[in-house]
């Protein structure tokens, strides 16, 4: 009250924090990590190994491997998904049936299960056949490379189909209703009008989904496919230099994971076509015509 | 004259809610036909079930003679597939409340996806037609721009031109100036009136009761899923007779 009266209040100055705190932080933390490489440096890792085996053919074998796999299982995940999603919203009580019933079952059962399970299949089904027609031995068609893609491609289409569901319902009804009402089936619809808009919301968490993918094809290692871990693990086996090799596979894992993140923000800007900054060139252009009323 | 639209003794229930309660109505070749009436009174689901967004549960309904949404086979009406029905909705065009233009393409485009794509007409033709038609709603300029860089009043004339690029034999309007600002509505009934008189054969499920003066040739008032009473809007609006259809002039005018 009484500094109000007497001085000039406009005239006051703001005091800002100063940056002792952020700089002690720093400290800190820079402590902490120079300590955790120190142990990492005078531990019993001879990091040459590192370096030796990082661009080795075998260990490069196993990263074309492990990315070859992530896209087959994740192009199989989403062509699957997409289309129980698409069941799921169906009309017809039988397809949404089924389209429950696959998700249940595919999110329900672990996916090293799932591996293992195709990978044996031959146990119970010695040979397929189409209704008897083209019968082969079921252990000549069970690739390592076969089950992987099985395993991991059915199950990721459970996890995807609710993704792409999700996304489907965050378009407005209207939008379907619009393309109908210019002559197009539901079908053409969904897969030019409606679906397109709903990539807005499916790419951040299938990109998700996709980074996970890279990691989960480490589980292909149990059924004999050559990726990363298994290459690493052919190699220490041989070499008894555990921690060097895994470390190798860490740092391939890292680098492919990277690389992804970095094509979903592009992906993304794609599919964000018509949304965003644009918007706000709107405002300046709206009152154009009002002579026409 | 030959109605261009039957609608004979059309029902729709929504679970026990019956939204239309024997409901017919012809509307001529180039006639423009307003529909006013409280809301919830089953306007719109008329229009919805004329365009075919929903399904009849009783009653026949008939474009150019043909019955819409299903095959007569003898005294059974049996229901047509989605790609029947999607053929047959191309002849009656669609103006939403909310426009629903497609955001993710340019308003070019958004008036291309029917002619072209459903179409297949030549993409050239479609192209320079859209183009006309973009000139005729004022929006030339707009052609590259996307949905959301336009004004609502901008959108829904976009909307029109995009139903009319499929050479619709009848349009219907439901409640196109209903989301608009105050100060855009008058673009897009403008955008009505030239279609009106240029032959267009129209149904507008309106609240502008003095554009139903000046441009219908016909209003009709619905409540509670019926159709309450019909004339012209000299009939209807400046002198109406029946009370129900008085005491509802006199509360929005």
């Amino acid at each position: 009250m009484q500094d109000i009266a007497e001085t000039d209040i406009g005239k006051l100055r703001i005091a800002r924090p100063g940056p002792y705190r952020q700089i002690l932080a720093s400290l800190l933390l820079l402590a902490a990590l120079a300590y955790i490489i120190r142990a990492f440096w005078l531990g019993a890792i001879e990091w040459h190994y590192v370096a030796d085996y990082l661009f080795s053919p075998p260990i490069l074998r196993g990263v074309r491997g492990t990315i070859i796999m992530t896209i087959c299982a994740m192009a199989l995940g989403v062509v699957l998904g997409t289309v129980v999603a698409i069941m799921r919203m169906s009309s017809v009580a039988t397809l949404r049936t089924a389209a429950i019933f696959y998700i249940w079952l595919f999110r329900g059962i672990p996916a090293l299960l799932q591996l293992l399970l195709w990978f044996n299949l031959a146990l119970i089904f010695p040979t397929l056949s189409l209704f008897g027609l083209f019968p082969v031995k079921t252990v000549d068609v069970m690739t390592p490379f076969v089950a992987a893609l099985l395993g991991l491609g059915i199950q990721q289409g459970a996890y995807t189909a609710e993704v792409v569901r999700s996304g489907i319902l965050s378009v407005d009804r209207g939008q379907m209703e619009a393309a109908q009402s210019i002559g197009m089936t539901k079908l053409r619809a969904m897969l030019t009008i409606v679906l397109p808009q709903a990539m807005r919301v499916i790419v951040p968490p299938i990109g998700n989904e996709t980074i996970g993918m890279v990691k989960l094809t480490s589980l292909a290692s149990v059924i004999q496919y050559s990726e990363v871990l298994r290459t690493v693990g052919d190699v220490y086996y041989a070499n008894s230099r555990v921690i060097e090799l895994l470390i190798v596979a860490g740092i391939w894992y890292i680098v492919i994971v990277t690389a992804l993140s970095i094509a979903q923000s592009y992906i993304e800007k794609y599919f964000s076509k018509g949304w965003g900054r644009t918007a706000l060139k709107a405002a300046p252009n709206a009152p154009d015509t009002l002579e026409a009323a | 004259m030959q109605p261009i639209l039957r609608a004979l003794h059309v029902e729709k229930y929504f679970g026990a809610f019956q939204a239309l309660k024997d409901v017919s109505l012809l509307v001529s070749r180039g006639e423009v036909v307003c529909i006013i009436g409280p809301s919830g009174s089953g306007k719109s689901t008329l229009l919805r079930c004329i365009s075919q967004l929903e399904s009849i549960d009783g009653g026949v309904i008939t474009v150019e003679d043909e019955i819409a949404g299903f095959r007569r086979d003898g005294d059974t009406l049996v229901p047509l597939s989605d790609a029947r029905i999607a053929a047959q909705r191309q002849r009656v065009g669609m103006v939403f409340q909310r426009f629903n233009l497609f955001p993710h393409r340019s308003v070019l485009q958004n008036l291309m996806e029917g002619p072209v794509r459903v179409q297949k007409r030549p993409a050239g033709e479609c192209r320079a037609e859209a183009v006309a038609l973009l000139d005729r709603v004022g929006l030339a300029e707009k052609a590259s721009a996307y949905p959301n860089e336009l004004s609502g009043g901008q959108q829904q004339r976009v909307a029109i031109a995009r139903a009319l690029a499929m050479r619709p034999k009848i349009l219907l309007f439901d409640e196109p100036t209903s989301a608009l600002d105050p100060e855009l509505v008058g673009e897009v009934l403008s955008v009505m009136k030239e279609l009106a008189r240029s032959g267009m054969t129209m149904m507008v499920v309106t609240h502008e009761i003095a554009f139903c003066r000046e441009v219908a040739d016909r209003v009709i008032f619905m409540d509670g899923g019926a159709i309450i009473a019909a004339g012209t809007p000299d009939e209807m609006i400046v002198r109406p007779t029946n009370p129900r259809v008085a005491n509802f002039i006199s509360a929005v005018l």
